[in-house]
């Protein structure tokens, strides 16, 4: 960092920039590393669907169904079938969504809104990037080591203690983490002192489209949890392997603290998650309705509101530990208080189209798919907030269908609109439109199909990480993996749209969106030319941008 | 302009003054590589708070048995002071463009750092020499974390220091020379305002 070149602006000549595998090896920019990123995401989509494709498979009908370990190997299997559960949530976390929003959205499109030729710090950003990539292939090697890491992705102790996953597998994966978080501190690190330092001219705080603002909300977020899951998970690790006794009952430890760690991190991982895709739904929602935002400035510190209670709820995840009363009380207050700027960010996105002239492209149909699982899960959430409610649905699928939801399958939303939105500024061709429609419909009757029905099966009790039920789960178990069917074979076709689109696509102009498309980025041409911004634009004299 | 200003700024008002200067464009007065440091000296903030706050939690209960620290802890201390020292004074010599003063300073720093990671080692093996070889009480445990964390961070640092070192072996542009010195110089005297902390909490445990 100490010795981060200062680029001359102008002077030397630019244009010749690394070629082949060393463009991307040593690429430090934005825009390059930003597809590197949104391609690592890809992958990650590939490699963590196939995981949920697999278990919606081993639970379409009761029973045992693909004892890959053989007769009488059942503990193998069980085992097996929830290293399929954990690569599954860690891999669509950190390195599916995550590395999407932030790494790919953000990188490319943090420099372009704002006016800045590129992120504060570049080589830490070619680092960033290089870090995730090895913690991905580092999970992937904790999976296929003796026995693999089936902790889920709370890892809570004792199930995550030496005595319950002896053999490095879980070390592995701690490890696999930690390279995680500091990619992500660091990113987090370049976020915050690009969007402080390098705004152009006139592009004031407040002037900012609430992309920009989702993302340094989130840069914050990722300031606080991050080091607490690090710290955490230190001492998981010195317990594993060192002796201590911070979680190991056996020695005086306390395994509740281990979960107040995991969930003070936990509950803003998934505002981490979730806060990128608003931005990229308000960029997309106003867009399309052709109007501003309505209520930008609210907008924007309904987000900051969120990132401060986000980290006042963690105990939510808690009603099953016996905390006393007054305790309770007070997680359950601060839990539905965050109901209300997230209330305001829907009537703002309604507001917005309400008699603006909307037109449904591809991103505004994501965009307004995202708005309703949104709601949908945040409907469940609050019902999940009061302690008592919480008590019946913990550990069932009731939970699973609620974050799936909310965050999950919401992000993914957010993730399309992003993708069909910015596609043309990123390669210079435009989505076949028709097959695009064909994604949006046949993800959104496949994801509903896969988890509306979980809220049944939670309500008649099934439990979560199992691969085996009893009979009468039979029916709706079945409709979802019918529904799993359906959105393994729209993601599919979605990578084939991705194809398409690159070597087939048409060509597009600067701005294919029009009027109501008033961010920076589509003022330059498409693609977005390598260096963009060497002279920065002046925004003195305009508007406020959304 | 600090955080606050900068968001309680109100563009959609009208400016007052015509024919004023704009307001300042950059978010911070700080160069980029001094944000960036200060962002994440917040990030290691937060996590020594978490294990400061787990400790403190950890105290209170009925089976706690303290430790007595090692002696050597408080000399650790006068050689961490002693490195912080050094590079403020490499910093004040950087401002003024004293290559010679940097030298100096830098050497002064790295040594002491070195030594006090020594002594960090040394008080280890004092405390199994006193009997605190197990782990499993919290207060052995909690001492090792702390410092063990505490001290990857000086071996972080330390890499800078090199590079650091190196830049000026070279002889780079004194430009160069002040953003180094002057980001190692927060960085230390960061750890050592940790240092202080930790190291308080254990006399008073
Ligand atoms: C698109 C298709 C997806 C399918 C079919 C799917 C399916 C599932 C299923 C069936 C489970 C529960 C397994 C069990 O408890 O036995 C699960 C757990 C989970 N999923 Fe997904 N999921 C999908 C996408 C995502 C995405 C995009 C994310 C995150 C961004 C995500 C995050 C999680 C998490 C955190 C868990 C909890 C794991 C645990 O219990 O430790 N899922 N998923
Ligand atoms: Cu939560």
């Amino acid at each position: 960092m100490a010795d981060q070149e200062t680029a001359a602006p102008g002077g030397h000549d630019h244009d010749h920039h690394p070629t082949g595998w060393r463009r991307w090896l040593f690429s430090t920019n934005h825009k390059d590393i930003g597809t590197m990123y949104i391609v690592l995401s890809m992958v990650g989509a590939l490699v963590g669907g196939a995981m949920s494709f697999m278990i919606r498979l081993e639970l379409m009908d009761p029973g045992i169904q693909f004892n890959l370990f053989g007769a009488g190997e059942e503990a193998a299997y069980f085992q097996f079938y929830n290293v399929l559960v954990t690569g599954h949530a860690f891999i669509m976390v950190f390195f599916v969504v995550m590395p999407a929003m932030m790494g790919g959205f953000g990188n490319w499109f943090v420099p372009l809104m704002i006016g800045a030729p590129d992120m504060a710090f570049p080589r830490m950003n070619n680092i960033s990037f290089w870090l995730l990539a090895s913690a991905l292939v580092l999970l992937l090697v904790a999976a296929f080591t003796q026995g693999g890491p089936g902790t889920g992705w709370t890892v809570y102790p004792p199930l995550s203690s030496a005595e319950f996953h002896p053999g490095p597998a879980v070390d592995l994966g701690i490890l696999s983490l930690h390279l995680a978080g500091a990619s992500s501190v660091l990113g987090a690190i370049n976020m915050i002192t690009t969007i402080f330092n390098m705004r152009a001219p006139g592009m004031t705080i407040h002037r900012m489209p609430l992309f920009c603002w989702s993302i340094l909300v989130t840069a914050f977020l990722l300031l606080m949890a991050m080091p607490v899951l690090a710290g955490g998970l230190t001492m998981l690790l010195t317990d594993r392997n060192f002796g201590t006794a911070f979680f190991e009952p056996s020695g005086g430890g306390d395994p509740v603290l281990w979960q107040h760690i995991f969930w003070f991190f936990g509950h803003p991982e998934v505002y981490i998650i979730i806060l990128p895709g608003f931005g990229i739904v308000s960029q997309v929602v106003s867009t399309f309705s052709r109007k501003p935002i309505f209520g930008y400035l609210g907008m924007a510190y309904a987000m900051v509101f969120i990132g401060f209670v986000g980290f006042a709820v963690w105990a939510h995840h808690m009603y099953t530990t016996g905390l006393d009363a007054d305790t309770r009380a007070y997680f359950v207050s601060a839990s539905l208080v965050i109901a209300v700027p997230t209330g305001v960010k829907i009537f703002s996105w309604l507001a917005t189209m309400w008699g603006g002239s909307i037109s449904f492209r591809v991103p505004m149909m994501f965009a307004c798919g995202f708005i309703f699982l949104f709601v949908m899960g945040g409907v469940t959430g609050v019902a999940l907030a009061n302690a008592g409610m919480d008590i019946a649905f913990h550990d069932t699928y009731f939970v699973v269908a609620h974050f799936h939801y909310v965050m999950a399958i919401a992000g993914v939303f957010a993730m399309f609109a992003g993708f069909y939105y910015w596609i043309g500024k990123m390669c210079g061709r435009q989505y076949p439109r028709v097959l695009a429609r064909i994604h949006f419909w046949s993800f959104f009757i496949g994801v509903n199909v896969l988890f509306f029905p979980q809220h049944f099966s939670g309500m008649a009790g099934m439990p979560r990480r199992i691969p085996d039920y009893p009979d009468n789960y039979a029916g709706w178990n079945y409709v979802s993996s019918i529904g799993a069917f359906i959105t393994t074979a729209s993601t599919l076709l979605f990578f084939f749209i991705v194809w398409r689109t690159l070597s087939a696509g048409e060509k597009v102009p600067a701005n294919p969106w029009g009027e109501g498309a008033k961010t920076l980025e589509w003022t330059v041409e498409s693609p977005a030319p390598f260096h963009t911004f060497e002279e920065l634009p002046d925004m003195t004299d305009k508007q406020a941008a959304e | 302009m600090g955080i606050f200003q900068l968001l309680m700024e109100k563009p959609w008002l009208p400016v007052e003054g015509e024919g004023e200067e704009p307001a300042e464009q950059r978010a911070s007065s700080m160069e980029s590589p001094h944000v960036g440091l200060r962002v994440f000296l917040a990030v290691a903030t937060v996590l020594f708070t978490l294990f400061l706050v787990v400790y403190v939690e950890r105290m209170t209960f009925p089976d706690w048995r303290p430790l007595s620290e090692p002696w050597v802890l408080w000399l650790n201390t006068l050689v961490l002071i002693i490195s912080s020292a050094g590079f403020h004074w490499a910093s004040v010599n950087a401002e003024r463009g004293d290559l010679e003063g940097i030298k100096t300073g830098l050497l002064t720093a790295g040594v002491a750092s070195f030594a006090f990671l020594a002594g960090q080692l040394w008080a280890w093996q004092l405390l199994v020499d006193l009997g605190y070889y197990d782990m499993a009480n919290p207060a052995v445990g909690f001492f090792y974390l702390l410092t063990g964390v505490h001290g990857v961070h000086l071996l972080g640092g330390l890499v800078a220091w090199f590079r650091t070192s190196a830049k000026v072996k070279a002889e780079a542009d004194m430009a160069q020379l002040r953003m180094s010195v002057g980001l190692c110089a927060v960085y230390w005297h960061f750890l050592l305002v940790v240092w202080l902390v930790l190291f308080g909490l254990l006399l008073l445990t």
